[in-house]
């Protein structure tokens, strides 16, 4: 397998970032009622992740590092991912009103998303490479949208049915997590 | 203050009243499992009690600090920048954290990993300061850290001796004899789905409350400049 592809497949499937890191409960649980939501969260993690990568990969290695200030990361990541995604909305308003339409109500939510300081963080203390870390990202925030689109999915079987009162809503919504989670660890052994 | 509910009900007339506002994160209005915010945590580093207890105490420590310094300098933080204000601040405490931790507790720092940098993003501090800190007196805030501080590290407690009990048949690293098959799906990621969800559906029961239909939105502490908050999912 070529390496390009394992290093996505890995952080897609079977290091998935919600169902094996635990990254990203918030939206996951929020944001999977329907799969319209779903999809429209999923393109703007994927968006907002690799964008992120792009902008913290250089200010790492060509600012903190040069400086040694490293030890900084987590305050300048998180700057940087809080101004990106507003930073992302300004411009998607302004150049494409209907992909801002589509993703625009999403965007606020993903700054505290904890994927994307995740994989930020990931990248660098993995030491990727420039390439692989987008690979990675990219990865990452696919596997997040096959994890939200297909347990929105999974919700809506459930809704409907007759549950115990104590189990109604999150616990329910949880145990079928896991019961999901179970089947992605049959992809463990894959790569 | 000296019975328990004589407290509570005076707290909820009038609202400096520090007691209440120590003890009501502790189970009343706990963070984890009546609030349902903070969830990654919860679940990500919990197969042991020491992974537990190294997460809970340090969140709470981030939590005092930063109600602390952000109830001292609410005045001073224009309200339009107060979020990105805020979390840089919670980062500064996060690294402070996670220096001291890797200088003095190694093993505890290895173990929490890329998640003891998460703690920047965890919903519980970014809340309290938004809800609370930014509109108290320092000395409130501190108590109201230090409560939801300790619910919190009390519910991951919890799971922890849960998950390691049964699915490693330990407690604290130390074995117990009688335990010779241990569940060990409990002790991977599917067993920490599968023990919050039943612990909050037990928690529902005993306190005798409806559970949540919902999380996200519904409980976010930031849902109020949120332009997302309901409306995104209904369209």
């Amino acid at each position: 397998m070529p390496a390009f592809l394992a290093v996505i497949l890995t952080a897609m499937i079977t290091d998935n970032f919600v169902l094996s890191k635990f990254m990203g409960i918030c939206p996951f649980l929020g944001v999977s009622k329907k799969l319209k939501s779903a999809v429209g969260m999923g393109i703007a993690v994927i968006f907002v992740m690799i964008c992120s990568t792009l902008a913290t990969y250089p200010f790492y290695h060509y600012i903190l590092v040069p400086l040694g200030i490293d030890f900084l990361y987590n305050v300048g990541f998180i700057l940087i991912i809080a101004i990106f995604v507003q930073l992302v909305e300004i411009i998607l308003k302004k150049i494409s009103p209907e992909l801002h339409k589509l993703l625009g109500v999403y965007l606020p939510l993903i700054t505290t998303n904890c994927a994307v300081l995740g994989v930020c963080i990931i990248n660098v203390d993995n030491g990727l490479s420039f390439v692989d870390s987008i690979l990675n990202s990219l990865g990452a925030g696919l596997g997040f949208t096959i994890a939200l689109i297909v347990f929105s999915g999974v919700r809506g079987r459930i809704e409907h049915n007759d549950i115990p009162d104590a189990f109604k809503g999150i616990p329910s919504t949880l145990v079928a997590a896991a019961i999901m989670v179970i089947g992605f660890m049959g992809f463990s052994g894959m790569i | 203050m000296s019975t328990k509910p004589e407290t509570i009900t005076n707290a909820k007339q009038n609202s400096p009243d520090y007691f209440y506002e120590f003890i009501k994160g502790i189970i009343k209005e706990n963070p984890t499992l009546v609030g349902l915010l903070g969830m990654c945590p919860t679940l990500a580093v919990t197969a042991t009690v020491k992974g537990s207890l190294g997460m809970g105490l340090s969140t709470m420590f981030v939590l005092i600090c930063s109600n602390l310094l952000i109830s001292l300098i609410k005045n001073l933080i224009p309200k339009s920048v107060r979020l990105p204000a805020y979390i840089v601040i919670i980062a500064g405490f996060v690294t402070i954290v996670k220096l001291v931790l890797a200088r003095f507790l190694p093993p505890v720092s290895e173990l929490l990993g890329v998640y003891l940098d998460l703690i920047t993003v965890n919903c519980i501090i970014l809340g309290r300061a938004e809800m609370f800190a930014s509109k108290n007196k320092p000395l409130a805030s501190v108590l109201d850290g230090a409560g939801m501080g300790i619910g919190f590290t009390l519910a991951l407690f919890l799971m922890g001796t849960l998950r390691e009990i049964i699915g490693a048949g330990s407690w604290f690293g130390l074995d117990i004899p009688f335990i010779t098959n241990p569940v060990t799906l409990i002790a991977r990621p599917a067993g920490g789905f599968f023990t919050l969800g039943i612990i909050i559906a037990l928690v529902g029961v005993i306190t005798n409350k409806k559970p949540k239909m919902e999380a996200g939105c519904a409980n976010c502490p930031s849902k109020d400049n949120c332009p997302t908050a309901e409306k995104g999912e209904d369209k």
